[in-house]
């Protein structure tokens, strides 16, 4: 088991080398099947802005700081959206024990978000999220440009900075 | 013991392994853009001596968790590893987690409908009560699967899925065998019924355990099947969904060896609209300990998934007391309602006001005698008679709690919470004779705004008990500057505990910076005993004083 463990990891340190010949892209997200809120299965690959910027984030309905993100951005998500045109994604990780309070509580909520449910956490794994909150924005070609873990107060001001800069057409780094 | 010479012939197969393929890879990294992502995370604690609060003596002194998931993915096609090292395990994990391997490991490739996974993989079939693979590190629980995984969409609404493996042991493998087959339509879909409002999905799923026995008292099934039904219904708001799972006798060291079948029913309704939330669920689960290892006890080697039906307390105090699933016997339910009272409305104030209120209830299962000379529960019997529908006559757990969140202006926000939760100490611990803790819970979360960057949030915390350690106060202070730094002082004092020598202090003092996705985070304090939950399992944190370190990181 070592050994096949050891053979991938050398085999992509390789490979990791060789792509440095190439000319850098930017990630793309993975795919990778999730659920509606409906219970219907929906590709990662399906996530679609019409070439505007898209903010993914990663929360459970237990997570205290997720909760308080999302409902600040809920706070000025209208204004965003007309000025930027920019979606806002929440993929909750719940498992069994609470997915299907989800859809109550962001109801209850207000929240105007798409939402999209990872119960088995598979899309979590892929796009390497260790802890909620984890946000995403990607810009109008689907590349993720910047990503972020934690919330406190105030952090909406940077995450709107970037969709702007991507809007404009500006260098995120 | 290996000798240089093998080694060295290993060392030289991989390294023309990797020269072979990464051509090929790399060839196809040109083509469509491969990428390797991964992530990180270090948990590291200098632990002092404090044999006042019941620390365990550490003689390493500095104990670390650590792991590393690196992923591959091109196309259609994904590899990855997760390393993980323990030097040792941190105090409260298991320390059969030892030292440094490679636990984890996959490739998958998706074909024209057709998923195959080779290696480690995590799944679940419906909810849960027949097949779950998890991993959640903070508990130090991962019963991933090591085998094959196929998933297949012959036709639009049809889910098809297949997997046989054995499960994850620390650094090795369980012994038995787990087979498992499963089956999602989408009815909508599949008869092409996309207009109708109403959607329907049916789902099923059988699993199979194999684990020799050479017993030489009891004759026990070396195959052990479990199967579910489930269905969903969802009507624009409302949604309706149930499942059934059943399985097969199988005496294992959790359930005192009896031949009874196991049984779980997992029923929920919600209704919402814009501003509303409403949400009932009930449960019954009897005999459902299902392991790929009979002997095992514990949070090893477990098949299925049964999570608690309670709300997930995120508050120090709140979350004292938390429940943790009896598998074998437990009827319960809960119910939510969360309500968005609007803004500039006399109750709503100016920012609107969003109250949750939650209660959910565990009791025992009906358990009867078979027949007046045996036991209840007698090893090598049918164990007991159970009426489906009937509560047992002991409260496992009851959880009455209210949220207020308001917003009184720009600056000012509050969260004001109520629980009063009692919790059966004897059952949900395994501490026989202890008593029923009746706890009243009050949090106040208030946090200020000085600017758009600069934040101060404080946590007041009550908690009152007639029982076990008696009242408890907090206060946690914590200032923000986003998105880049917090700082955070807190108190947690047992003012109250009828024994005057253990009314301890536990403070704790904490900073973090994050950049992107570097945290990292700093805290100095001691911690109390007590019990962490996630999903459906625990675990016992015990006593600790000192320093902890943690780095998070992900590309």
């Amino acid at each position: 088991m070592k050994k096949i463990g050891l053979m991938l990891l050398i085999s992509m340190l390789v490979m990791a080398v060789y792509s440095q010949d190439t000319e850098k892209k930017l990630a793309q997200i993975p795919s990778v099947d999730l659920k509606t809120i409906e219970g219907n299965t929906f590709n990662s690959s399906q996530i679609e802005n019409n070439g505007k910027p898209i903010i993914i984030s990663f929360w459970a309905t237990w997570c205290k700081p997720c909760c308080k993100e999302l409902n600040t951005i809920a706070d000025v998500y209208a204004d965003w959206q007309q000025e930027t045109g920019v979606k806002l994604i929440a993929v909750s990780i719940d498992d069994s024990r609470s997915s299907d309070k989800v859809k109550p509580l962001a109801n209850g909520n207000s929240w105007d978000f798409e939402i999209l449910l990872d119960p088995n956490q598979d899309f979590k794994r892929a796009m390497n999220v260790n802890l909620v909150p984890h946000m995403f924005i990607l810009n109008g070609k689907k590349e993720i440009v910047w990503q972020h873990t934690s919330f406190s107060d105030g952090g909406e001001l940077e995450i709107i900075d970037i969709v702007r800069k991507i809007i404009k057409g500006e260098d995120i780094k | 013991m290996m000798t240089m010479k093998n080694y060295f012939r290993k060392v030289y197969t991989i390294f023309i392994l990797s020269v072979v393929l990464s051509p090929i890879f790399a060839k196809s990294q040109t083509i469509g853009g491969g990428q390797i992502h991964g992530n990180f995370q270090m948990d590291a604690q200098y632990y002092l001596k404090d044999s006042l609060i019941g620390a365990p003596n550490v003689p390493e002194k500095l104990l670390m968790n650590g792991f590393a998931n690196i992923i591959y993915s091109n196309g259609n096609f994904n590899a990855g590893i997760r390393f993980e090292s323990y030097q040792n395990a941190m105090l409260g994990f298991d320390p059969r987690y030892k030292g440094n391997g490679i636990p984890y490991r996959f490739a998958s490739y998706t074909n024209d409908g057709l998923q195959v996974t080779v290696g480690n993989f995590y799944d679940q079939f419906g909810s849960g009560m027949v097949f779950r693979t998890y991993e959640e590190r903070s508990l130090g629980y991962d019963n991933a699967m090591d085998g094959i995984h196929v998933k297949y969409k012959p036709y639009k609404g049809i889910e098809l899925k297949g997997l046989i493996g054995n499960q994850r042991f620390f650094f090795d493998k369980g012994v038995g065998i787990v087979r498992g087959f499963d089956g999602n339509f989408f009815i909508n879909d599949i008869f092409g019924l996309d207009a109708m409002k109403t959607k329907y999905t049916i789902g099923g799923s059988f699993v199979s355990k194999y684990q020799p026995s050479s017993d030489p008292v009891y004759n026990l099934p070396e195959n052990v099947g479990a199967y579910a039904g489930r269905l969903n219904i969802t009507r624009s708001g409302f949604g309706i969904m149930g499942e059934y799972a059943y399985k097969i006798n199988d005496p294992n060291a959790s359930n005192n060896m009896i031949y009874k079948h196991g049984e779980g029913l997992f029923v929920s309704t919600s209704y919402s609209q814009k501003g509303l939330g409403v949400i009932l669920s009930a449960k019954r689960i009897d005999n459902m300990d299902f392991r790929s290892d009979r002997n095992e006890v514990g949070n090893v080697l477990i098949i299925n998934y049964l999570p608690a039906l309670t709300k997930q307390h995120a508050y120090t105090l709140t979350a004292m007391y938390p429940y943790g699933t009896q598998p074998n016997g437990e009827i319960g339910y809960e119910g939510s309602i969360m309500y968005n009272i609007k803004k500039d409305s006399w109750l709503g104030g100016s920012y609107g006001t969003k109250v949750s209120v939650n209660y959910s209830l565990a009791n025992s299962i009906d358990k009867q005698k078979l027949n007046d000379t045996i036991a209840i529960g007698t090893d090598g019997t049918l164990g007991y008679k159970s009426d489906f529908f009937k509560m047992g006559d002991k409260k496992y757990f009851e959880d009455f709690n209210i949220e207020i969140n308001r917003k009184f202006s720009k600056s000012i926000k509050a969260i004001l919470t109520y629980a009063y939760i009692t919790y059966n100490k004897d059952i949900i611990e395994g501490h026989p004779g202890a008593p029923t803790i009746f706890a009243n819970i009050v949090v106040l979360d208030i946090s200020y705004k000085f600017n758009t960057t600069n934040t101060l949030r404080m946590e007041l915390h009550s908690l009152m008990a007639k029982q076990d350690e008696h009242d408890w106060a907090m206060c946690l202070l914590e200032y923000t500057i986003a998105p880049k730094w917090f700082f955070s002082v807190a108190d947690l004092y047992n003012y109250d505990n009828p024994d005057t020598k253990r009314r301890f202090h536990y403070y704790n003092a904490a900073f973090g910076f994050t950049k992107g996705t570097n945290r990292f985070a700093l805290s100095y304090g001691k911690q109390r005993q007590g019990i962490t939950c996630v999903g459906g399992v625990c675990r016992q944190v015990p006593a600790s004083n000192g320093i902890s370190l943690t780095i998070t990181s992900s590309f």
